[in-house]
């Protein structure tokens, strides 16, 4: 029997990765790329306690439901941002397009 | 229909025709004529019927046709409006109704209905004439159709309301209402031509004058509201209350009475155009001759008379019989001053209305004179005759201006005034229907004997002076009806007589039918209308027909006025001054070719006494000057518009010194500047400025450091 | 070691090797292929956790949508077919303290909670999972509303991605 605690830690470790992607990577993509890492490490954590928790309330993978659809707009709409950047700038390099500084 | 109800409705034909030409058929000239002839022919057939209805009562004078209802609420009681025909009220309505019908039907002819539009006639200019061009190729110019022709039928009806709303009236505030109306078409009817400058000026300066007399007649009408607490005529004259009245001494030794009767004395002045008021009357010759002839000969000055025919108890409310009382002292001396005043000016005109108008003024002295030595009948006797014989004069002159205008026309000289008698001459071959019917008038103006009704009117005046010994009057009166025979035969000889002396005389020719048969019927009420009131001690005549009009028209009065006694001395006055009048006129005027030969042109009676010019060095210019120069430059552009600049000026000041000295040095430039900025603001901005260094993931990489100290400090210090 | 923990330690391993490629590579192609790795190993923890249509979810929209979405963007945003330099910007020491700091605090934190060691319940007879997430999804008094929201937000997020992305002729 797995405990909560391995599917907890693996969540953990994922949202962790996922973060040193949006933190590190140069290439705009790549960032938006370690976002969905850390969706995916929601997603883990709000199955698990809804499989190690109560059953009969299966708000938890309603949420998880939610996250996707979440997810996938953002995702559309931040790709669509890139692409429209890269057309006036012509670069996806995150620390370039930096217009908004002082 | 009752009579009642046919009195309440004889004004509205009129005042409808006045609407529905305003409103509806303005365009069409044809449809505003029949429109407002139809109204008037309305209008005098229910005054018919009114007045052989009166006359056929017994004593009418005791139960006249009266109606009135409850108009105004006041407190307890109601303040009633309504119609009544006494017997003055009838015989009024009567020629009333027959003038204003005929000047309707003349104003048909006179605007040259049928005639082309004219080549450069523009609305607000009396019409210039229209080219045709006939069979054979010959081009003629021809009197073309007046541009505003159904707005003057439509004034014409709205003034006919007015006049019969004032005689219908059996109280002094419809009386008035009816008053200011004919005061307002005055001014729209004599400023008619309004693209005249003359014109224009000549209405302001009729409505401002008589308004001068409205001012002290409304005085007049709310004392006696006052004094009595009703303003309808048949309350008012009761024994109770003209005692009352006559008691109440007021100022001047006048009693309530009389100074009533003097206040509303003075409104007649403005509208009958006595002296001191007379000037605005020969100014209004600049309007159409049927409006000089209705308003300023049958119609809007009768009007004064007849307010003081209505007046006439309050007048001799103290009346005793022996000595006339100071108010009617000051109406005789006004009415007898005025009748030979304006005769003196009339022998010295030169415009064929001119004379008209001064005869006018003139004839209205007589009738105020007669009145003010208590003279009633007679008075109204005079007001009625005059009324048929000064229309049939002024329409003839209009229809001699026609004649001369054809002439002018046919010419082509525009520089000749066709007006002016002394470019007449000859018309009688002319003109011949207007010859007669102009004879008939200028004869019954002057008192030609026996067949004129003109005699009868006059004589009974002058009787009447004689027999209550007034010779101040008496002498005064016989010497304006002797200038009155002169000059009227002087204007019927120059403008008639002898041979044209231009051109445009000699073209002259005859009007056409809608012009023409007024006259013919004017001037048999002319002749006629004299035979009612044949006084019964008469010579001869008296007796033979009754004296239809004393016993009628002296009905009105609580007592019925004794007839005049007989006397010969006033009747061969009266036939001395007219024939001795008539004759020499004719001997002087039938050689005068041109105003050089004319003796009588002194430069004092053609400047009218100089009353115009004196009235606008005393009224007219102080008026001009308070209002130019003391109202607006001085109070209001230099006082109150330097207070409400000073007001500005001053916030301005105040602003400015704020801003130079205040915000400027110490808010804005140590304040703001220098502490705020140069010290502060910009060293630290200029260092936090660094961290924004647009890069998102440094944003993200501080913001989840400081989320993670901050949840760890969370954690330790509130959770765990 | 059953079964079912030998699955979950290999999938652990997929997820977590793939997911510390998708974060050092410096092909972002292969970034992108990493992730879809990631994602499916995903998909088997969902499945060993009895919740059986996210895990057909999980591959139909993650990996057969969200994707390929990015590879899309991936090749239109290339000048050309290969990435040069370094992929990792110069606050990466800064990012990886962080994420070791997140790593530990999350663990630490449900170290101490209760439940952290729990065993699964056993499903109930007759439990029908997608039945019940169907009931709850649609039902008044349960889901419907934020379901319904997510359809408006997909919408808004369709419209938007369009408008931002298109051409403007």
């Amino acid at each position: 029997m797995i405990p909560l605690s391995w599917y907890l830690i693996l969540a953990a470790a994922l949202f962790s990765v996922g973060l040193f992607g949006v933190l590190a990577r140069k290439n705009a993509i790549a960032i938006l790329l370690g976002v969905e890492l850390m969706l995916n490490a929601v997603n883990i954590n709000l199955v698990a306690f809804w499989r190690y928790g109560s059953l009969a309330s299966i708000a938890g993978q309603v949420f998880a439901i939610i996250v996707f659809a979440v997810a996938a707009a953002e995702v559309a709409v931040g790709l669509g941002l890139v692409i429209s950047v890269y057309r006036r700038r012509n670069t996806v390099v995150a620390d370039e397009l930096d217009l908004m500084k002082w | 229909m009752t009579t009642e109800l046919l009195i309440w409705l004889i004004p509205l034909p009129p005042v409808l025709a006045f609407f529905l030409i305003v409103l509806f058929t303005n365009r069409s000239k044809a449809l505003s004529h029949t429109i407002a002839v139809g109204a008037a022919l309305l209008s005098w057939a229910g005054s018919m019927v009114v007045f052989f209805r009166a006359v056929g009562e017994e004593h009418f004078g005791e139960h006249p046709f009266a109606s009135s209802v409850n108009w105004l609420p006041t407190g307890d009681t109601w303040f009633k409006i309504g119609v009544s025909i006494d017997p003055l009220g009838a015989a009024v309505l009567f020629f009333v109704a027959w003038t204003v019908l005929m000047i309707f039907l003349y104003s048909v002819g006179y605007h040259n209905f049928g005639q082309p539009k004219g080549d450069h006639d523009r609305a607000g200019l009396p019409p210039h004439g229209a080219t045709v061009t006939d069979e054979h190729g010959h081009k003629h110019t021809v009197l073309s159709v007046e541009p505003m022709y159904s707005r003057f039928f439509a004034f014409i009806g709205l003034f006919a309301f007015g006049m019969y709303t004032l005689v219908v009236s059996d109280n002094l505030l419809t009386m008035f209402v009816g008053w200011e109306i004919m005061g307002l078409c005055s001014y729209l009817l004599i400023g008619f031509w309004y693209g005249k400058p003359s014109a224009r000026a000549a209405a302001i300066k009729a409505f401002m004058t008589t308004r001068i007399g409205d001012v002290f007649m409304l005085l007049g009408i709310a004392f006696l509201y006052k004094a009595t607490g009703t303003l309808t005529f048949s309350e008012i004259f009761t024994e109770e209350t003209l005692g009352v009245l006559a008691n109440t001494k007021t100022f001047f030794g006048l009693s309530a009475a009389g100074a009533i009767a003097i206040l509303l004395f003075i409104g007649t002045i403005g509208k009958s155009a006595q002296w001191p008021l007379h000037v605005w009357l020969p100014d209004a010759m600049e309007g159409p001759t049927p409006v000089s002839a209705m308003i300023h000969a049958a119609t809007m000055v009768s009007a004064g008379v007849y307010a003081v025919l209505r007046m006439f108890p309050l007048l001799t409310a103290d009346f005793t019989g022996h000595g006339l009382t100071t108010a009617m002292s000051v109406v005789a001396f006004i009415g007898a001053f005025t009748a030979l005043f304006s005769a003196t000016i009339a022998v010295a005109q030169n415009d064929i209305k001119r004379v008209l108008a001064y005869s006018t003024i003139s004839q209205l002295g007589f009738m105020i004179a007669a009145l003010g030595i208590g003279a009633y009948i007679a008075a109204a006797f005079h007001l009625i005759t005059h009324a048929f014989f000064k229309a049939l004069l002024f329409l003839g002159s209009g229809s001699v201006i026609h004649g001369m205008e054809h002439g002018v026309l046919h010419t082509g000289n525009h520089h000749i005034d066709p007006q002016d008698m002394f470019n007449m001459g000859g018309l009688r071959k002319k003109m011949p229907i207007t010859f007669w019917t102009f004879l008939i008038g200028g004869f019954a103006l002057s008192g030609f004997p026996i067949i004129t009704a003109g005699f009868w009117s006059k004589d009974e005046i002058l009787a009447d002076a004689f027999a209550h010994g007034h010779w101040a009057v008496f002498i005064t009166l016989a010497v304006a009806a002797f200038l009155t025979a002169f000059y009227t035969m002087r204007q019927i000889t120059l403008t008639f007589l002898g041979e044209p002396r231009t051109k445009e005389a000699e073209h002259a020719h005859e009007t056409p039918w809608t012009m023409t048969a007024p006259l013919v019927i004017l001037s048999i009420f002319a002749i006629g209308y004299g035979w009612v009131g044949i006084p019964e001690h008469f010579p001869v005549l008296g007796g033979i027909l009754p004296n239809w009009f004393h016993e009628f028209v002296g009905g009105t009065l609580l007592e019925h006025p004794e007839a005049v006694e007989f006397s010969w001395i006033p009747l061969g006055t009266s036939l001395l001054v007219a024939l001795g009048g008539l004759g020499l006129g004719w001997l002087v005027y039938r050689n005068v070719k041109s105003p050089a030969e004319d003796r009588l042109q002194i430069p004092v009676l053609k400047n009218k006494w100089y009353f115009d010019e004196a009235y606008d060095f005393l009224f007219v210019k102080p008026a001009y000057w308070l209002s130019e120069t003391f109202t607006y430059l001085w109070m209001d552009k230099g006082f109150i518009d330097g207070i409400l600049h000073s007001f500005g000026k001053a916030a301005a000041w105040v602003g400015d010194a704020i801003r130079n000295y205040f915000d400027g040095p110490v808010i804005n430039d140590f304040i703001a500047d220098k502490l705020s900025h140069q010290w502060t603001i910009h060293p630290a901005a200029r260092a936090v400025r660094k961290a924004q260094t647009g890069r998102i993931q440094q944003y993200m990489l501080a913001s989840i450091g400081v989320l993670f100290v901050v949840g760890v400090l969370v954690y330790y210090f509130l959770l765990a | 070691m059953t079964a079912i923990q030998i699955i979950f330690i290999l999938s652990a391993l997929v997820i977590l090797g793939a997911a510390v490629m998708v974060v050092s590579t410096k092909n972002l192609v292969h970034a992108a292929l990493y992730l879809v790795a990631t994602l499916f190993g995903v998909a088997v923890l969902f499945a060993l956790l009895d919740a059986t249509f996210l895990t057909v979810v999980q591959v139909v929209v993650y990996i057969g949508a969200i994707a390929i979405l990015f590879i899309f963007a991936i090749m239109l945003t290339r000048r050309e077919m290969r990435d040069q330099g370094e992929q990792l910007n110069g606050g990466w020491g800064a990012a990886a303290l962080i994420g070791l700091l997140t790593f530990g605090g999350l663990f630490l934190l449900l170290g101490n909670w209760r439940g952290f060691g729990a065993t699964a319940a056993a499903l109930p007879s007759g439990f029908d999972g997608v039945v019940e997430l169907g009931t709850a999804l649609v039902s008044t008094d349960a889901f419907v509303l934020p379901f319904e929201v997510a359809s408006v937000l997909l919408l808004a997020a369709l419209i938007g991605a369009v408008y931002v992305a298109g051409t403007k002729k």
